[in-house]
């Protein structure tokens, strides 16, 4: 049986990087006793699947952790009981908001998910302002950002990457949609692009989706919508 | 201050270690009439979250109604420089709490070249680094752990220090303090003087130390006169704190599970305290006696709520030789009978749960073929490295530090090791030992390389790293009068080594660097004067000084120039039996003769039993402190040379001199 599970980082977990967050769910995951698949070998790892890393400092309310478990078990993934005995075994800020089992025959979460939603606010990103660098950006042919990954420096066009752009409702932070596949956009790169000059330390990074895209469709991973409750703090 | 503190973190490195959250963490509750104290390591996260002493006087603290207790650790320099520039003081990872805000500022010392760092985090809390300049508004400043049994360096700037284990003495300080606080806080001296008659407590204020004039070389001369208390209701000697029975506290009962990686990032669970094995070099071995054994049931309870409570996968039997336990192989039996137990009882009915074993970890092993086996129970799986502590490369010199291994039993383990599927070994060795010749150095070398050879004849990978450290001569052990060798002689010796090695594959040499020995060596013997130079030390940038990459020994040379003191005289010299030494009037409650002659029997080359399982040679300990070992089995362990028939006569036939560090020549130039 494999477990899908959404989840969110907020508060001072927001620091955590990822691979320390490998570590928390592994032993939250052994606490809560849930029978766990391990891989073989010497050094047996759990079997356990982490989406698209989140930028340390960034804060989610959609994160996505795929779970395998041993062979014969049995999980009532809707039961109640077990969202909160996942979310009391993880420390404050990380909150499970719903179990959903996975299709055995699903894509792992790095190659099913097309596209993340991200929330920017912080000084520099001010209401006057976004709609019309939005507007420059989405206009533009292209948009030409000198990036270092691996310590190399490349001048990528990055428009293709930017699904959407815009302001929230309330008008003071900026909303946007950004593809996955291939060299991403990091959402920090884009406020760089989107405000120039802007220090980009300063601003607090949300991801609100992440989405799958099939055929022309656009799905949420898990939607809220399944949750018998209503996860705090959901923005968009 | 967590909202002037989070923009700083996005800046910094690994903020992680800056934001608590851990499993086990209580959120303390303040207020009047309760004593607040900020539990400081004086290292980074990393290094100071599975300190254990911390984490008990953590949770033996919030159990009080009277007082709370959170912890904090220094921030790296990156973060530190961030505080400072917003004008922010040291805070604490529970909940981010400035340091100026609590009654009691508490440092567990590890090691001795943590002691600029104390000073930096008593300034970054906003407190005047000097005792005397503290008025009654700033934090009491308090010191404990292995490395505040020579507080002397220090006594310039801490108000109390702590002997021995806190399980008990902690309590009563917070008696002292919540007194002193709920009535105004008038009369700080009056309070330290009641404190100083809490036993095990040294208010180093409350003496007076005169020295000898020095001769005109500048070498000789200069020591200590005389350690006089300056009341008549303050103790003339401080003795340490001993808890009779480990069984009356089976504390961490609520393990720390820190959110990012940390050095021992496991369960940890104390098996014993204490160690009479006697190896002379050893100051925790000295300092923590008797032996007292925890409950075998106590500790598969402990190791099994642990686990379930922190979600680790592995723990730790802690002890200062874990094979030593009586109840070892019961306790590892029993630990794993109770994890496949609960994998069973968490999987399907009926179904084989496969998946993941309980590791257990075994530290500080003996070296013989019992403890290979114990090992090999223990990691199923994991064969990757197992490391044993011969210290030294000849039986002669290993008689002289009384660790009696013979080279069978060397071996013997070896053998047996890479036979059981371990590829890699790693040996512990000091160098610069007493009485240590060239020919012993190299005889490192010869072992490591007939490990290897022992190896290949299992695998082709078989290999064996060898760490050498440095001798630093520790206060209240048999070597404390012991003249350090000088960096030149650490270095010429280190070359000897690595000329010897060069040519052997599969023996890979790793050595602690000479500068930090040296600079070590200035702390762990110095007395009060050498307060001046850590302060300058401190002032001139230099913290973190057990990080290689902070560690520069030019500064601490620059500070000894600066004071017209002498890092010949504090480190290198030989020590005479009257002289006072800076730390006589502390006691660990080792006789004064028992050491001296102890120091003399390894001169000469003559080993001690354990006295465990021998009888009483009256080391001081359990007389003096009316206590004794607390051991489960009367017979000693089975196997070896350090387990039963220890051949401790067999080396008598060696004449052995103490050499003179070169230093001794007083020639005047620097070594």
């Amino acid at each position: 049986m494999k477990l899908r599970l959404r989840y969110t980082k907020l508060g001072k977990v927001r620091f955590v990087s990822h691979r320390d967050g490998a570590r928390l769910w592994e032993r939250a995951l052994r606490r809560v006793a849930l029978p766990v698949a391990y891989t073989e070998g010497f050094t047996p790892r759990p079997k356990l699947g982490f989406g698209l890393a989140l930028p340390t400092g960034a804060e989610s309310v959609a994160e996505y952790l795929d779970v395998d478990l041993v062979k014969g078990a049995a999980i009532d993934p809707s039961d109640p009981s077990l969202v909160e005995a996942c979310s009391a075994a993880l420390p404050l800020g990380i909150d499970v908001a719903l179990i959903a089992e996975r299709d055995a025959a699903a894509l792992s979460l790095q190659e099913d998910v097309t596209s993340t939603t991200w929330e920017l606010s912080g000084p520099g990103i001010e209401s006057g302002l976004i709609d019309q660098a939005s507007e420059r950006l989405l206009d533009a042919d292209e948009v030409l950002v000198d990036r270092v990954r691996k310590g190399r420096s490349n001048i990528d066009d990055v428009r293709p990457l930017i699904v959407s752009l815009g302001g929230d409702p309330g008008g003071s932070r900026l909303v946007a949609e950004l593809v996955t596949v291939g060299r991403a956009l990091r959402p920090t790169e884009l406020a760089s692009v989107a405000f120039p000059g802007i220090d980009t330390l300063e601003l607090r990074v949300l991801r609100t989706h992440q989405w799958i895209e099939n055929d022309g469709e656009k799905r949420e991973v898990l939607p809220l919508a399944l949750a018998t409750a209503p996860a705090p703090g959901v923005g968009t | 201050m967590w909202a002037e503190l989070e923009p700083l973190l996005a800046r910094v490195r690994k903020p992680a270690r800056y934001i608590g959250c851990e499993d086990g963490m209580t959120v303390p509750v303040h207020g009047a009439g309760i004593v607040s104290w900020l539990l400081t390591y004086p290292d980074t996260y990393e290094i100071g979250l599975p300190n254990q002493g911390l984490q008990i006087l953590y949770e033996i603290l919030n159990e009080r109604s009277d007082a709370a207790a959170e912890r904090a650790y220094a921030p790296w320099t990156d973060l530190e420089a961030e505080l400072r520039a917003a004008g922010l003081p040291l805070f604490s990872v529970d909940t981010h709490r400035p340091a100026t805000e609590f009654d009691v500022l508490a440092f567990n010392l590890a090691a001795e070249l943590v002691y600029t760092n104390v000073l930096n985090l008593i300034d970054l809390a906003g407190a005047p680094v000097r005792t005397e300049q503290r008025s009654e508004c700033d934090p009491v400043v308090i010191i404990g752990g292995h490395a505040a049994f020579n507080p002397e360096p220090l006594a310039d700037f801490v108000d109390a220090v702590v002997l021995g284990e806190g399980e008990e003495v902690v309590g009563e300080i917070n008696e002292v303090l919540h007194g002193w606080i709920t009535s105004g806080r008038h009369d700080r001296p009056a309070m330290l003087r009641t404190l100083a008659r809490v036993p095990g407590v040294y208010v180093p204020s409350l003496y007076d130390v005169t020295y000898q004039e020095w001769s005109d070389d500048g070498i000789s001369g200069g020591q200590i006169r005389s350690i006089e208390p300056r009341f008549a209701d303050v103790p003339a000697t401080v003795d340490k704190r001993t808890v009779a029975d480990l069984a009356d506290w089976p504390y961490p009962k609520r393990p720390l599970a820190p959110l990012t990686e940390v050095v021992h990032d496991r369960l940890s669970v104390e098996v014993f305290r204490g160690c009479t094995r006697g190896c002379r070099f050893c100051q925790a071995g000295m300092i923590t006696r008797p032996v007292r054994e925890r409950p075998a049931d106590q500790v598969r309870t402990m190791v099994a709520q642990g686990l379930e409570r922190t979600g680790y996968d592995e723990v730790s039997l802690t002890s200062l030789s874990t094979a030593d336990f009586s109840d070892i192989e019961p306790s590892v039996d029993g630990i794993l009978a109770d994890r496949a137990a609960a994998h069973r009882a968490a999987g399907p009915a009926g179904a084989d749960p496969g998946g993941c074993p309980t590791t257990i970890n075994l530290p500080s092993l003996r070296v013989d073929a019992f403890t290979v086996g114990l090992a090999a129970k223990v990691s199923a799986g994991r064969r990757s490295g197992l490391t044993f502590a011969p210290e030294a490369g000849t039986w002669r010199l290993r008689t002289v530090i009384n660790k009696l291994i013979l080279e069978d039993d060397l071996y013997g383990a070896v053998e047996s090791a890479f036979s059981e599927g371990w590829t890699r070994m790693k040996l512990y060795f000091l160098i610069g030992l007493p009485t240590e010749t060239d020919e012993d150095v190299l005889a490192i070398a010869a072992l490591a390389e007939h490990c290897v050879e022992i190896g290949k004849r299992y695998t082709n990978r078989a290999s064996v790293t060898l760490s050498v450290g440095g001798f630093v001569p520790k206060a209240h052990t048999p070597f404390q009068w012991f003249g350090q060798n000088t960096r030149d002689e650490f270095e010429r010796k280190v070359e000897l080594l690595r000329r010897a090695t060069r040519r052997c594959g599969g023996v890979n040499l790793k050595w602690h660097d000479p500068a930090a020995t040296t600079a070590e060596g200035v702390a762990s013997r110095g007395d009060r004067r050498i307060g001046r130079v850590i302060e300058r030390v401190w002032r001139d940038g230099g913290t973190f000084q057990e990080w290689g990459e902070h560690l520069d020994l030019d500064r601490w040379t620059a500070a000894f120039a600066a004071e017209d003191m002498s890092i010949e005289w504090y480190v290198y010299r030989h020590r005479a039996r009257d002289e006072v030494l800076p730390w006589s009037h502390l006691t660990a409650g080792l006789h004064h003769d028992f050491l001296w002659n102890d120091w003399q029997d390894a001169l000469a080359g003559s080993g001690v039993e354990d006295c465990r399982w021998t009888p009483c040679y009256d080391c001081g300990v359990c007389t003096g402190y009316g206590i004794e070992h607390v051991v489960a089995s009367p017979i000693p362990p089975a196997g070896g040379s350090q387990g039963t028939g220890q051949d401790i006569a067999a080396a008598t036939e060696v004449m052995v001199e103490l050499t003179r560090p070169r230093v001794a020549l007083a020639t005047g130039t620097p070594a």
